[in-house]
């Protein structure tokens, strides 16, 4: 069992999410992530860890609630706990000196950059963070990202924050006038694939952290399958970041929608079993 | 004296699809005794040459003859940890059974049928707990780790545990039982009996540790540093194989390991209940000849679909085991030989909607004596599917290797190991699966008995090592 530290909204639907783990917490490194089941019936997840205390042996994500088992850990509390955690898992990303390096993320993906961007801060490189998001509500990381990056530029789609537009124009506008060595894009799967394009436009290498659908994250079942430079890779035990130029982003994004219609259902019952929770509490 | 073999008792095909419930119900008290009694009880008996721990089976028959069922579990205990697993999954109609004097005449002792029986009446009697076979040794204060826990995990740990040493399991997944938990469906193998026998093994004193992934939590070294005398490892062969062919990404498209994984561990057949999805359709095509091939097959059937076997050899070219597939047939799953699969088709949207096949003849028997497909020029042909899965063999889990670059593995994964499981590495050992390459659970655990002996000898003189040292310095 692995108890909740803490837990709080950074954001409407993001949640920042403590949990003690510390044989995880020893041993991750930026790019990596866990695996976890909240219960027996429950499913098992993989979240990207954006932050870890080794001596506290306290490992931190920020929870996008959108499916039932997301809605279910946004609303954990300090105390409680959850089955399973396993990790750090994938191979971490490849911190070297580059030069300058350009980090793109829109909303709750900012926290799984934020630790790249860190540690390629400290290997020496000079690193420019563009977020995008909704709206300025959305933006979630901005304090910790402005805390070691040379510039941070905010694009919202509605111009309430930073100037109007998403995260990719930020891109273009950034590398049209500084030229990146490395773009790290995180984010959804069509953002990656328009950074990626841009990058290489622009003369720049690109990676980018793949969010496949995981079981067990340990290159037993497939699932996670991705094609990159033609070749069938598993994004859970080779990456989840991958060469932005070479990833069939078209089959990923295809890919990610296997469960629609089954997810949609998973969260309706779980939405009318709390209805019928807080009835009954109510009564 | 010719008495006909006792039929282990089964649900009928028609009920049995609508459940997940055991397919063989198994023996009375009474059916037992009856089946045994056609035993021969040959000196120089063959059964016990074709099983791979030579499990002592006219020894352990008699005893059942004689209603003496503590003792004929004790005798089958002696070489075989997992008595109910292998009585329900071990191959005997080609080990064994298959070397029984009666398949001569008429059909082989059901020796199979006999040792679950035994193993299941025990079980039942001993709720929670087995009786201990061997008495508990005083502790050594040597410790050894283990890593995995499919049936060679259990077994390793079983007996150094029994040999006095206090042993922890490492085991990646959130549950211990390795293929027997998360492959093998439980309509063929109850998890509540893995789940004994676990209980079983931690009785002992084992301590099972889960969630802990050994080349990324942590790794050999650091067991090491923890101060484990020894290693063993049982990581299995869990990786899919695919086939390498265009469209194999479509949606729809399953490992027959993503298959029963979902389905099996995550008990997806009780979708919502349970929060794991799969989707299966209504014609499903599997594609594949062993036993993972039958048992994804099966559990389709019993998610309401009409299910094919594609297979690229003849039936008797089948590695799957016999009864599993005439199981299979009674279900009403629809086998086609000498076919491969060469292509699938997109439907528009990324979900597979037919699959492009060719027809395949076999070669004369190669150097292995066995006969190679080759495709028939121009037999193509095109099939619909709603799902496909892809069920044609595991290579070794790589995660301890790739992060151990000390241990010495072949090409394709397999740990090297010697006679008796030791590895390239000092007090490092290996047996099962991750040894051999996809086997079967007898072979695993009588290998981890062997590595087992090995461990335990190696601890032992590495502890009079260090006190001899020890006794010096102080004079
Ligand atoms: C679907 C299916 C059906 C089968 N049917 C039969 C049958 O009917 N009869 C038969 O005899 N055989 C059958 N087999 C084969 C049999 O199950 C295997 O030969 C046997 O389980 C091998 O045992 P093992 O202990 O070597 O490995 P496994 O059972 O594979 O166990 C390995 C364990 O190690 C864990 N592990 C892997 N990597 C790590 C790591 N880095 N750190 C920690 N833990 C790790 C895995 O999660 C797993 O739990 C079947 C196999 C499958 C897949
Ligand atoms: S999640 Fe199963 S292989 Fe990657």
């Amino acid at each position: 069992m692995y108890e909740i530290s803490d837990n709080k909204q950074l954001a409407p639907g993001y949640n920042l999410l403590k949990i003690n783990a510390p044989l995880v917490a020893a041993r991750i490194e930026p790019g990596q992530f866990v695996v976890l089941r909240i219960d027996e019936r429950g499913e098992r997840i993989p979240m990207t860890v954006c932050d870890y205390d080794r001596e506290e042996g306290i490992i931190s994500m920020v929870v996008h609630a959108v499916g039932k088992t997301t809605k279910r850990l946004s609303i954990l509390k300090p105390g409680e706990k959850i089955l399973n955690v396993a990790g750090p898992l994938g191979v971490p990303s490849a911190i070297k000196k580059y030069g300058h390096v350009a980090g793109v993320c829109r909303q709750g993906t900012a926290a799984a950059l934020y630790p790249i961007m860190r540690a390629m801060k400290e290997e020496g490189n000079r690193v420019t963070v563009v977020i995008g998001a909704k709206s300025r509500r959305e933006i979630i990381f901005e304090e910790e990202m402005r805390a070691f990056c040379d510039r941070v530029i905010i694009k919202t789609d509605d111009g309430s924050a930073g100037s109007r537009g998403y995260a990719v124009h930020g891109l273009t506008e950034l590398l049209k006038e500084d030229r990146a060595d490395l773009v790290m894009a995180i984010g959804p799967t069509t953002m990656m694939k328009t950074a990626s394009k841009i990058a290489i436009a622009h003369g720049a290498k690109v990676l980018v952290s793949l969010g496949a659908i995981m079981l067990d994250g340990t290159g037993m079942c497939g699932a996670c399958r991705v094609t990159v430079g033609r070749k069938t890779r598993f994004a859970c035990v080779q990456g989840p970041e991958f060469d932005g130029s070479l990833v069939d982003f078209d089959e990923l994004k295809r890919r990610q929608r296997m469960y629609l219609k089954a997810e949609k259902i998973s969260l309706q019952a779980f939405e009318r079993e709390k209805e019928t929770e807080t009835q009954k509490t109510d009564r | 004296m010719k008495r006909k073999r006792v039929r282990q008792k089964k649900q009928h095909p028609g009920e049995r699809i609508k459940n997940f419930d055991e397919v063989v119900i198994g023996y009375t008290e009474k059916d037992a005794v009856e089946e045994a009694r056609r035993c021969l009880q040959c000196r120089d008996a063959g059964c016990r040459k074709g099983c791979p721990v030579e499990i002592d089976i006219p020894g352990f028959i008699k005893f059942i003859k004689e209603r003496e069922f503590g003792l004929a579990l004790e005798t089958i205990k002696k070489n075989n940890y997992l008595p109910a697993v292998c009585g329900r999954v071990c191959p005997q109609e080609v080990q064994c059974e298959g070397r029984c004097i009666l398949k001569k005449k008429q059909e082989p002792i059901s020796i199979g049928g006999l040792e679950r029986f035994v193993a299941d009446y025990m079980l039942k009697r001993m709720p929670g707990q087995n009786p201990p076979i061997v008495p508990q040794v005083s502790r050594t204060g040597k410790k050894a780790a283990v890593i995995g826990s499919g049936p060679a995990g259990l077994t390793v740990a079983a007996s150094l545990s029994e040999l006095g040493h206090s042993v922890t399991v490492f085991e990646a997944l959130h549950e211990p039982g390795g293929v027997l938990v998360y492959g093998i469906p439980e309509f063929r193998l109850p998890k509540k009996i893995i789940k004994k026998e676990v209980e079983y093994i931690k009785s002992l004193g084992v301590d099972i540790k889960v969630d802990v992934v050994i080349g990324k939590t942590l790794f050999i070294k650091d067991l090491f540093d923890m101060g484990f005398d020894a290693v063993f490892i049982a990581t299995g062969a869990g990786l899919p194989k695919f086939l390498g062919i265009p469209g194999e990404n479509l949606n729809q498209i399953y490992s027959g390991n993503e298959f029963l994984f979902r389905i099996n561990f995550m008990k997806a057949y009780m979708f919502p209940e349970y929060d794991t999805p799969v989707n299966v359709g209504e014609r499903v095509f599997v594609i594949g000849g062993g036993n993972v091939a039958v048992d994804c097959a099966r559990c389709a059937r019993r998610m309401g679909a009409r299910v094919t076997v594609l297979y690229r050899r003849g039936r008797d070219e089948m590695p799957a085991r016999s009864e599993e597939i005439r199981h299979a047939v009674e279900e009403g799953i629809e086998f086609r030989y000498l076919v491969s699969p060469v292509g699938f088709v997109d439907d528009g949207n990324g979900n597979v909607e037919a699959v492009k096949c060719i027809k395949m003849q076999l070669n004369d028997p190669d150097r292995t004596g066995r006969r190679r497909p080759v495709p028939v020029e121009g037999s193509e042909f095109v099939i619909e599917a709603d799902t496909v899965i892809i069920a044609i063999g595991q290579s070794p889990n790589l995660l301890v290797s790739v992060a151990t670059p000390d241990l010495e593995v072949s090409g394709d994964g397999v740990i090297k190991v010697d006679g008796d499981g030791r590895t390239s590495m000092k007090g490092v050992f290996a047996a099962g699966d991750i040894t051999t390459g996809t086997a079967t659970v007898i072979k695993a655990m009588g290998a981890g008995k062997i590595a087992a002996r090995a461990m335990h000898e190696y601890i032992e003189r590495k502890g009079n090592g260090r006190k001899e040292i020890a006794g010096r310095n102080r004079t």
